[in-house]
Formats: structure tokens, sequence, C-alpha cells
């Protein structure tokens, strides 16, 4: 029986990330008063406790902070394995989870610090944030 | 205040049987485990006035057991569960909230039967966060820092592979263990890819069983006529990180252990030195590893260095993981009971690797992926007595 891949369902508190996905931004919360980015979502800084904080769409510019190279897949993740599963640090700072696209799944082709770019993927009626090589890097 | 010496532990068992066990359910496996640890100190169900548990509800286990608890410990945080459930046993003892206390664990982790389903809410955080991205079981998370830390420290692929190696060599003397067969670095890093960097063999098992505690004040254990010689808690340590690995602070490191641990040995007031038996939760080979470090027995970045020499094997000056871990005795989903249970052997002296002269042995949990942290250092009398 084949299934489909697991689709995120967003929260109030999280709706904003996911309408950031499906205009194509990438959008995580900033706290005002210390200034500082943080994922994932909520409603008041995990640093300071402030309620004062913004939605705010980054650069989209990542690094690979670690990865694994699954095998063995998930259901409805049949046809891509193996697959990357990463750990992406943000240019502004925050790290998340994320699959690398139009890369080989190689450890040869994924040197850690290699620098990337968010994209997008189809996944249900939502689109989820996914990362692949910087355009201009060398890979 | 500080349980350094006024509690124990009284009785300690595992169910008959480990490894595949079809014909008994989960809640099953706690009640024989249970039932299993009254024969091994020699009291009765009635003396037993708290219940802990996790995996099936305590209440569950309680009453499928008969017994009317007025001191209940449900606290579920993974597979050092039953760490954290010593530690609070052992402050609700102290405090005299009750007298005896039960703690079982019980895991139907490969047949399946009577087990909680696996599936996480869509809308959870890791629903949303993690789960799109094809993750799928501890493999395709425990592992995402060890990279990082290969980057970082210098560890090699063999290094890694040796914590499969050198826990093996402990099983291979275990009639209980899982996996007994020797094996070598080649046969580590020759078998099956399950999620690069981690080759099955540096994966632990997935198996069905169970382990039982009984705990009591020092007082009330020397005043009994017990079968085999009391296990003092000396000191206990618990801290949480985060449900999603991918929030963790530092991939190289668990902050969670080195809460924990650092609270469980100022609380033991003993050196790293005195420490004469370990075992590190091994739901994977890097684990031992981040353990070693983080919970101060070797600086960072050593770790690897330190197992690939040979210093946690039989004859070793840091004998770890006597059982064979999870990586070849027995991983039931929820380990840490087994790890708590190896301990107590070691210094009781009955274990089937025992090491000579165990007066300190430290059982060092995780839950979760990263996500939590228990720590027990555990003494014989002579010790819990200076």
């Amino acid at each position: 029986m084949s299934v489909d891949k697991p689709v995120p369902k967003p929260t109030p508190e999280t709706q904003p990330y996911w309408d950031g996905a499906l205009a194509a931004e990438l959008r995580i919360q900033r706290c005002t008063p210390c200034r500082e980015f943080y994922f994932y979502p909520r409603l008041f800084c995990p640093r300071c406790m402030s309620a004062d904080v913004q939605w705010v769409s980054v650069s989209g510019r990542a690094r690979l902070h670690s990865y694994v190279i699954n095998h063995r897949a998930a259901p409805g993740f049949e046809a891509d394995a193996p697959y990357v599963i990463a750990i992406v640090e943000l240019e502004e700072g925050p790290r998340m989870m994320a699959n690398l696209v139009g890369v080989e799944p190689r450890p040869e082709m994924l040197t850690l610090d290699m620098d990337l770019e968010v994209a997008f993927a189809q996944r249900g009626d939502l689109r989820l944030p996914v990362f692949r090589p910087a355009s201009g890097s060398v890979s | 205040m500080s349980v350094r010496g006024k509690v124990a532990i009284i009785g300690a068992a595992e169910t008959d049987s480990l490894g595949i066990i079809p014909d008994r359910s989960a809640l099953q496996l706690h009640a024989e485990a249970a039932r299993n640890a009254f024969s091994d100190c020699g009291i009765s169900k009635s003396d037993v006035d708290g219940v802990a548990a996790a995996g099936q509800s305590p209440i569950a286990v309680a009453d499928y057991l008969g017994i009317t608890p007025r001191y209940i410990d449900g606290t579920a945080i993974g597979g050092c569960s039953f760490m954290v459930h010593v530690r609070h046993a052992s402050a609700a003892i102290a405090a005299g909230l009750c007298d005896v206390v039960l703690i079982t664990h019980g895991e139907s982790g490969r047949s399946r039967v009577g087990a909680a389903p696996r599936a996480p809410d869509g809308a959870s955080l890791q629903g949303q966060f993690e789960v799109p991205y094809g993750i799928w079981g501890p493999p395709t998370l425990f592992p995402i820092g060890v990279l990082r830390y290969m980057k970082k420290f210098g560890l090699t692929h063999e290094q890694l592979a040796s914590v499969a190696v050198a826990q093996r060599k402990w099983a291979s003397r275990n009639p209980r263990a899982y996996k007994r067969a020797l094996i070598t670095l080649e046969d580590v890093l020759a078998s099956p890819m399950i999620a690069y960097p981690m080759h099955l063999l540096e994966c632990c098992l997935v198996t069905d069983g169970g382990g039982a505690l009984i705990l009591t004040s020092a007082e009330r254990a020397a005043a009994m006529d017990l079968p085999r010689p009391p296990v003092y808690v000396l000191g206990t340590g618990e801290s949480a990180e985060s449900t999603m690995i991918s929030m963790m602070e530092d991939f190289t490191s668990s902050r969670a252990f080195r809460m924990s641990a650092a609270r469980a040995f100022a609380e033991a007031g003993i050196a790293h030195s005195e420490v004469d038996h370990l075992m590190i939760y091994d739901a994977f080979a890097h684990l031992p590893i981040y353990g070693l470090e983080d919970l101060g027995f070797v600086g960072r970045g050593e770790a690897g260095a330190f197992i690939s020499e040979g210093n946690t094997e039989p004859g070793g000056k840091l004998p770890l993981n006597t059982n064979g871990g999870g990586l070849s005795y027995t991983h039931t989903g929820m380990y840490g009971m087994f790890a708590i249970q190896e301990s107590v052997r070691q210094l009781r002296g009955d274990a089937a690797a025992q090491v000579p002269g165990v007066n300190v042995s430290v059982a060092h949990g995780v839950g979760g992926m990263f996500m939590s942290a228990g720590t027990l250092v555990l003494g014989t009398a002579d010790v819990a007595r200076t």
C-alpha cells in the first residue's frame, strides 16, 4: 500500500510560517527587544519572554550543519531513498531540519558548511521549505 | 537535602526471557518483571505502596498487580524514565511520602503485542518541523549530529565502529545477550548502511522484554532479611533539552547529559576516578562517545580514541556497558531499565561478565533523541556509609 508523504498541520502559532512558505518566502520570528531571530515559531521570545516579536522574511541562505543519508525510506519516501535529512544553519542564526534537493545523496557531494539556499516543495496543500546548494557555489 | 545513602534498591529483576517474546503483551512484561523483582528480594506485593512506570500507565501496572498505591509516578520521558523514576522515588521515600516503590518497564518493542502506536500528530512540533522531512525512527534522528562531531574532533568511522566491537566482547560473555558472536571493525563497516554514517551494527537491537526495581529506605532495608545485598543510591540527576533533536544547542554534546550527570556526581560526592563501572545508554554507537565526554570521564573529542584503544572493553580501565548494551544485549525501545539492572548486578557481584571489586557504578540514560537524560550514581554499603 502506498501512502502519501506526511503533511504538516499548522497551528495558529505556526500559520504565518506555512503561509510564508506558500508564498515562497522563508519567514521566521525575531524578537524586537533582544534582536534575536528564533525558530520554531512561538508567540513570545524563548530568550527574554517578550511578546514583542515580528515575522520576518529571511534571506533563505544557510549552511549545511550536519546530516544523515537515510537508506530506509519513511512511508511515502520510497522513490526518494536514499535521501538527505539535514540540519541547516540559517544565515540569521537559527537552525532547522530540512531535506537537501538538487544534489546527489553521496557524502563526497555533501561537505559540511557548504552554502545552501531555500527552495519550496509542494506537500499536500502546503509548501515545505527545503534547501539546495547555493547557486554559484562550487559543489 | 541530599538522598545520598538514604535509599536502597533491594529488588531488581528482568523478565524470564529477553529478545523475541510474541506471547506476552507489553503490560504483562511489566507485571512479569515486577513479580520477578518481588521474588528477588523476598517481599510481598502488599509491602509496595508506590508504583512508577513508563510506556504503560503506572495505574495500569498497579491495577494489573493488585496494588493500591499512595505514590504514583508516570514520568514518561523516553528511555531514561527509569533513572528518573529512581530519582523521584528516592526523594519521595526520603520525604516519607511512601515506603516501598516498585518501578517497572515492559515493552513489546519487536513483537508489538499490546504496544502503543507510534504516529506523531501532524500538528505537533515534530509533526510540523521534522516528520515532513522523511524521518523514520531513531536511526534518522539520533545520529544527525555525528558528522558535525566528526568534523569538529576528527572522529573516524573506524573509531565509531569500535564501540560496537567493544560491546560485543562484553556480550559474548553474557548468555542472555541477544547478539553474542564476536565482530570485527570490518564486520561493522561492511554491515548495511542504515542512515549514513550509521551502519546496521552501529544501531541498537529491537527486542521485547522488561525489568523492575524495588526501592526502600536504607533504614528499612537494614531491618529486612534480604537475600541479596542492597544497592544504595548515592546521587541522581535529570535534565532535558528539546523534543526535537533539530533544536539541539550543540550537535556534538548533550546539554541534558551534562546537566544531569553534574548534579548526580555532585550529590554523590565522588570523583570520576572512583567509578568502577559505567553504563551509558547506547541506542547508537555514538552515544557512549558523547556520554563519556558529557559525563566528564574524558575530555572533549577524546572518547573515540579512548574506546578504540580498548579502555572500555573487558580488562580495560573503565568497564562500560558490560551487559553488551543496547547494541548487543537487548533494546526494547526504552532501554534505560536494563542499564540500571546491570549496574545493580555488578554492585551485587553477580553479573554474567562480572568486573572485580565494583563499589561505585554509574548508570546514565537518554530519552528520545538527546531529548532528556537521567543519571544514577549507585554504590555498595561500604561506599554508602562513607
